[in-house]
């Protein structure tokens, strides 16, 4: 089994016009990990995974998956990798077991106990025609066409995308039932951040095009901290603290928001005369949305080299 | 194993925390007790809906700490506590705690009466719980 990472791009950027979409990424993702890619609507996450497969061509660096450059992959790499993205057509006459067989053609690693299992597991009738199948029915019949052929690495674009709450937690649920395998690796996008905490090992932030953030979940959690200061009066004004992302007023009290809160920004704070000061943790959807708010320094990269090779 | 874990992704604690403060509250509350079997990592992440990883930390968190054991082949299991932690301390941890209690009961105008009154309540209650059989 090699070291090599099963995702990886350099430079990888991407154009639209005049619009930068992705801007110069690397990335290294690790064998055997679940790994999020976060970062709002129109950050460039979808491009990102549509040049991954080769579906777009980069304007400048490199991607490869499995060791195998994007803009060349073999039919045997392809045969390795799982993807869901939201283009994923089937042919509405097809019932879910015909639409089942007619993939297995294409796949010579088709296993049939998965894609019944997947099936199961979200209550799909094999005899279901696929046009009459709900939204969440349909994500799961598409789920079980992906995870049939038993690939190593699964990339998922949003997956989740429209389903309600008992179809998300059928797909989380696929998802770790995937871990069972310590060389499988699931690269997905999400916007459900709930759910990210539930399932992945790292995350990667992008922000309009650029990477933010590359690193275990449990880093970026801990990382960004929320400082609550009271002080008798008005507070004073901020002066520049490394790490601020944001700061919020009241009558008489500071609501700041930092990353890498260490002793410096502690004596940085308490300089301000506080009668009191306290950090409060944050969970990660709030420490997300945090860290992308639009006030604060926007230069950040958190130290990810356990998710870089 | 009777316990029943929830946890709660969205809240500012960490999962495997959560996982690891509710373990060892049934332990101390003599809900779950020594030689009782506790899930397989794999068994619980699946049960909990969470990965894996999560449920590896926390029972390696606990076993640091001298609370559970796993015997390879067998399970993950509760054993007698050992003094891990030595008194001093367990008395410097004890501090923020103190502080953060009196703290938020002085905010809330208790007087000193009420919360010492209070706290003795609560300690025979868990008392109560406990049953006597656990240290």
């Amino acid at each position: 089994m090699s070291d090599q990472p099963v995702i990886h791009t350099r430079d990888l950027t991407k154009y639209f016009g005049p619009k930068c979409a992705v801007n110069s990424l690397d990335l290294a993702i690790p064998r055997g990990c679940v790994f999020a890619f976060l970062g709002r609507n129109g950050s460039g996450k979808s491009t990102t995974i549509r040049m991954l497969l080769g579906l777009l061509q980069p304007d400048r660096g490199e991607a490869s998956l499995l060791g195998c450059d994007s803009r060349a992959l073999t039919p045997a790499v392809r045969a390795r990798i799982g993807y869901l993205t939201e283009e994923h057509q089937i042919y509405g006459w097809m019932t879910v077991g015909e639409a089942g067989s007619f993939q297995a053609a294409f796949y010579p690693r088709w296993n049939e106990k998965i894609f019944r299992g997947v099936i199961g597991h979200f209550g799909l009738d094999p005899r279901a025609q696929v046009k009459h199948l709900s939204r969440g029915m349909r994500a799961g019949l598409c789920l079980a066409l992906t995870l049939a052929p038993d690939p190593e690495l699964l990339i998922l674009d949003d997956p989740a995308l429209g389903l309600d709450a008992v179809a998300r937690r059928s797909l989380i649920e696929s998802m770790i039932y995937l871990t069972r395998r310590a060389d499988r690796t699931i690269f997905f996008s999400s916007h459900h951040l709930a759910d990210v905490e539930r399932v992945a090992d790292y995350l990667a932030v992008l922000d309009y095009s650029v990477l933010r953030a590359c690193c275990p979940l449990e880093i970026f959690r801990n990382s960004v901290r929320e400082v609550q200061l009271r002080f008798a009066g008005a507070p004073p004004t901020l002066p520049p603290i490394p790490g601020l992302l944001q700061a919020f007023r009241t009558e008489n009290e500071l609501r700041v928001t930092c990353v890498h809160y260490n002793e410096e920004t502690e004596r940085a704070l308490r300089a301000l005369g506080p009668l009191a000061l306290e950090t409060v943790p944050l969970g990660l959807e709030d420490a997300f949305i945090h860290y992308l708010g639009e006030r604060g320094e926007k230069s950040f990269i958190l130290p990810g080299s356990e998710a870089s090779v | 194993m009777s316990l029943r874990i929830i946890i709660n992704p969205g809240s500012s604690v960490p999962i495997y925390k959560q996982i690891t403060e509710q373990i060892r509250m049934a332990v101390a509350t003599g809900r779950l007790t020594v030689t009782d079997q506790l899930p397989s990592v794999r068994a619980l992440a699946e049960t909990l809906v969470i990965n894996p990883n999560t449920v590896a930390r926390a029972y390696a968190d606990l076993a640091r700490e001298g609370v559970i054991e796993t015997r390879p082949g067998r399970g993950v299991f509760i054993i007698p506590k050992r003094k891990v932690v030595h008194p001093s301390e367990g008395r410097r941890r004890l501090e923020p705690l103190l502080n953060t209690l009196i703290s938020e009961a002085m905010a809330m105008d208790f007087t000193a009466e009420e919360l010492q009154e209070a706290f003795e309540r609560k300690l025979s209650q868990w008392k109560n719980e406990k049953g006597g059989t656990h240290e």
